[in-house]
């Protein structure tokens, strides 16, 4: 169909091919330093070490799907405490409204795995391809024998990557060691090669080939953050009102009215989303903050004051169009939003913080069974029955006595396989169902009471740690 | 509208002429993935009434030339059950039950079996909980109070055999007359008070005092001395708090003139050897087992 002036545009885009030149400067440091540190721990925590004695596995970070236990250095979770989880998302939600708000996209410009493995793909690319005139040119020639050569390895290398990537995260769910020696002896579940293979493929795909298209078409975080950016957010921005009207001709007539840019596109060559900032903001943007480095580097050559392009909130704008100093930027970052999102988060991590060391690893529930209610015995005296669960959050076994606030009132009854009345012996990380009696006498006032308040209490023999559990008392009444 | 095409200027497309505030529907033809995915539906929409149990006839449904039914595989899974459980099933049905200990797996199968054959078999009478119906005489089996023997061979036995049935003949068995042809009116008022005043309840002391030769007389042989009942033959203990048809005046007084006959079946030719162990397990250990 030819194009006319009434024909809509197409509503598919190809991808425009990006070569992002290499930049030196502070960020790209910075993003250096960050990527190494992400990845080392990405890929070497599950072979840290925590001993947490004979029954337990011996690694830091574990999630133990068929154990049901998340183990994370000192701290063990349970399926039934997985409101420490809910709340650590809780946190990184608000932790990326706090970071938004104050540094715009600074998660996607740094800390991102799809921003770092990109970043790590492209390192890769430029050693073997050359930087990006090579790139380009190696893009536009034909098919050669160099060309295939060249591909096939920077292929080769980005898919050993992707392998490691996938890899390494099935080590998070299996002792590591043992899981590593059995993936390259073909001793692993098929579960886990089928894990490395579709996270490498991902990777290998997302990070090689969609790059940029992955955060402009798949991703929805870039869409969300735009709600919560305003204009004191600090974002990687173009001072047009110092660098309008561009020109390249500095020596050229009238080159006295032109601002600062001297438009040599090194912003734009560096630029991983292959866009533009001198045309203000985009939502392809992730403020990866490589086109400051390089326009700083100009400036410096041109003997200008850098910043021409430089994290600025575009509240500042007016004043420094009127020559006015830009405000300090803990002006910007400290603001009401900011300061009850950190309250928000921090109330949170003080509240889970605070739950973690009052949680105990003794976990009681009680049913009491009222089919009936409560049997009447040959003395006179009330019994109700309670299905008593006790479970033993340690990797130890555990003697425990079962016993009553008072046993002044109501006496208690213990069905038990054990030696001692009234004690059960709960196994490691086992739940122990204890079917257990209490009887109050004729005279006492809870056989003849419709219900009594009641809390039964287990308490470990050997270290004295109790839990305690209401419950109610049945009467004749 | 069909004698009329409606093109598209954009597009060059006949649209279907359906118009909302200005926006037409373009009559593009379907995706030819989407059409073959249809048709693929189609096809195996027919070969799968073929293959399985589909058509409704008047009796029954086409059973499917693969044969399969859910009834057989049920069946096969009861089988692969049966099969696991045969050998502790197998040792439940030749144990001594007292000699099992709690831990035992033949004990935890059986509790756990025995309490599926009380909700089945013995429930209806005796209620889901055991706690027994008193207004109709169904005895609460959580009690420490039993009529026969609460131990584990009374249990089994009287499972086993039933009370008062015509069917079995070594059924539990004894019969209390009923008094209503032996005793005047004011006799019966007397014994009613004499047993509240063994039961320790509120009672007239002095028709109490005239009852107590009555009660001598004619209740002792069976229900002993001191109303503390005898359970070799079945006769209640009159003087604790549980009563089996209710302890106040007036159903006493109906118990003595009328008696009571309660009926249980004789289990033992319904339910096999694992099933009456079981149950017994089960019974034993819901709070009166002695």
């Amino acid at each position: 169909m030819t194009q006319t002036p009434d024909t809509p545009p197409a509503l598919y885009a190809a991808r425009e091919p990006i070569f992002p030149r290499r930049v030196k400067g502070g960020y790209r440091t910075l993003k250096w330093w960050i990527m190494g540190v992400t990845l080392a721990i990405y890929y070497l925590t599950p072979f840290i070490r925590w001993d947490r004695g004979p029954n337990l596995p011996d690694q830091a970070v574990l999630i133990d799907l068929a154990g049901r236990r998340f183990y994370f250095f000192w701290i063990e979770i349970w399926p039934h405490e997985f409101y420490f989880v809910a709340g650590l998302l809780i946190m990184a939600g608000l932790g990326l409204f706090l970071f938004t708000s104050a540094l715009g996209r600074v998660w996607c410009g740094y800390a991102c795995p799809q921003t770092v493995w990109t970043d790590l793909f492209i390192l890769v690319e430029r050693w073997i391809e050359g930087d990006r005139n090579a790139r380009v040119r190696l893009w536009n020639a034909k098919w050669s024998a160099r060309k295939a050569r060249l591909r096939i390895t920077k292929w080769a290398v980005w898919f050993v990557i992707a392998l490691a990537t996938g890899g390494a995260w099935v080590f998070y769910f299996a002792d590591a060691p043992t899981l590593l020696v059995d993936l390259f002896t073909f001793n692993a579940p098929l579960v886990a090669y089928s894990t490395v293979f579709i996270l490498a493929t991902t990777t290998f795909v997302f990070g090689g080939f969609m790059r940029e298209q992955v955060c402009n078409y798949m991703c929805p975080w870039p869409r969300i953050q735009a709600a919560m950016m305003d204009n004191d957010t600090l974002t990687v921005a173009y001072r047009h009102w110092r660098g309008e009207p561009r020109g390249k001709h500095r020596k050229a007539e009238g080159a006295e009215n032109l601002g600062d840019c001297i438009d040599c596109m090194a912003c734009v060559n560096v630029c991983p989303a292959g866009i533009d900032i001198r045309d203000g903001q985009q939502m392809e943007c992730i403020t990866c903050a490589l086109c400051i480095d390089a326009c700083d580097d100009i400036m410096e050559k041109i003997g200008k004051p850098r910043g021409l392009i430089d994290y600025l909130a575009l509240a500042d704008e007016e004043r420094e169009t009127a020559g006015a100093p830009p405000r300090p930027l803990w002006q910007h970052v400290l603001r009401p939003r900011t300061i009850l999102y950190t309250a928000m988060w921090s109330l949170i991590g003080v509240a889970l913080v605070y739950a973690l060391f009052v949680r105990s690893d003794i976990d009681l529930t009680v049913e009491p069974i009222r089919n009936p209610q409560f049997v009447t015995l040959s003395d006179g005296s009330v019994r109700n029955t309670y299905t008593l669960r006790i479970r033993n959050l340690t990797a130890d076994d555990r003697e425990f006595r079962v016993m009553l606030t008072s046993d002044d009132i109501l006496r208690i009854d213990v069905e038990t396989t054990g030696a001692v009345p009234n004690h059960v012996t709960v196994p490691a990380n086992e739940t122990l169902q204890a079917r257990v009696y209490v009887i109050a006498r004729p005279q006492d006032a809870a056989a003849d009471a419709e219900i009594t308040d009641l809390r039964l209490w287990v308490e470990d023999i050997e270290t004295d740690d109790r839990a305690g559990v209401a419950t109610i008392f049945n009467g004749k009444g | 509208m069909a004698d009329q095409k409606d093109i598209d200027d954009a597009t060059g497309v006949d649209t279907t002429g359906h118009d909302w505030d200005g926006i037409k529907e373009l009559n593009n033809p379907l995706p030819r993935w989407w059409l073959w995915c249809f048709y693929g539906t189609i096809v195996w929409g027919v070969a799968y009434t073929i293959a399985f149990p589909a058509w409704p006839m008047i009796n029954s449904a086409t059973s499917g030339v693969l044969g399969y039914s859910t009834r057989a595989e049920v069946v096969e899974q009861i089988a692969v059950v049966e099969a696991q459980n045969a050998e502790v099933s197998m040792r439940l049905a030749s144990a001594d039950l007292a000699a099992l200990a709690p831990d035992d797996p033949a004990y935890r199968y059986g509790v756990a079996g025995g309490a599926s054959v009380f909700l089945a078999n013995c429930s209806q009478c005796h209620g889901s909980g055991a706690a027994g119906v008193q207004a109709a005489g169904y005895p609460n089996l959580l009690d420490d109070d039993w009529l026969w023997g609460g131990t584990l061979d009374d249990i089994e036995y009287t499972v086993r055999h039933g009370i008062r049935n015509e069917t079995d003949p070594d059924a539990r068995w004894t019969e209390m007359p009923a008094f209503g042809d032996i005793f005047e009116k004011e006799e019966i008022a007397a014994s009613v008070e004499y047993v509240l005043s063994i039961s320790g309840q509120e009672h007239d002391a002095g028709l109490a005092e005239q009852g107590a030769p009555l009660f001598v007389e004619q209740c002792t042989a069976c229900h002993g001395d001191a109303g503390e009942g005898i359970r070799e033959l079945g006769a209640p203990n009159l003087t604790d708090a549980i009563w089996l048809y209710g302890g106040d005046r007036d159903t006493l007084t109906e118990t003595i003139t009328y008696s009571r006959f309660g009926v249980m079946p004789a289990w033992g030719p319904r339910l096999d050897e694992t099933e009456i162990k079981a149950v017994t397990l089960y019974l034993h250990q819901l709070g009166g087992g002695e």
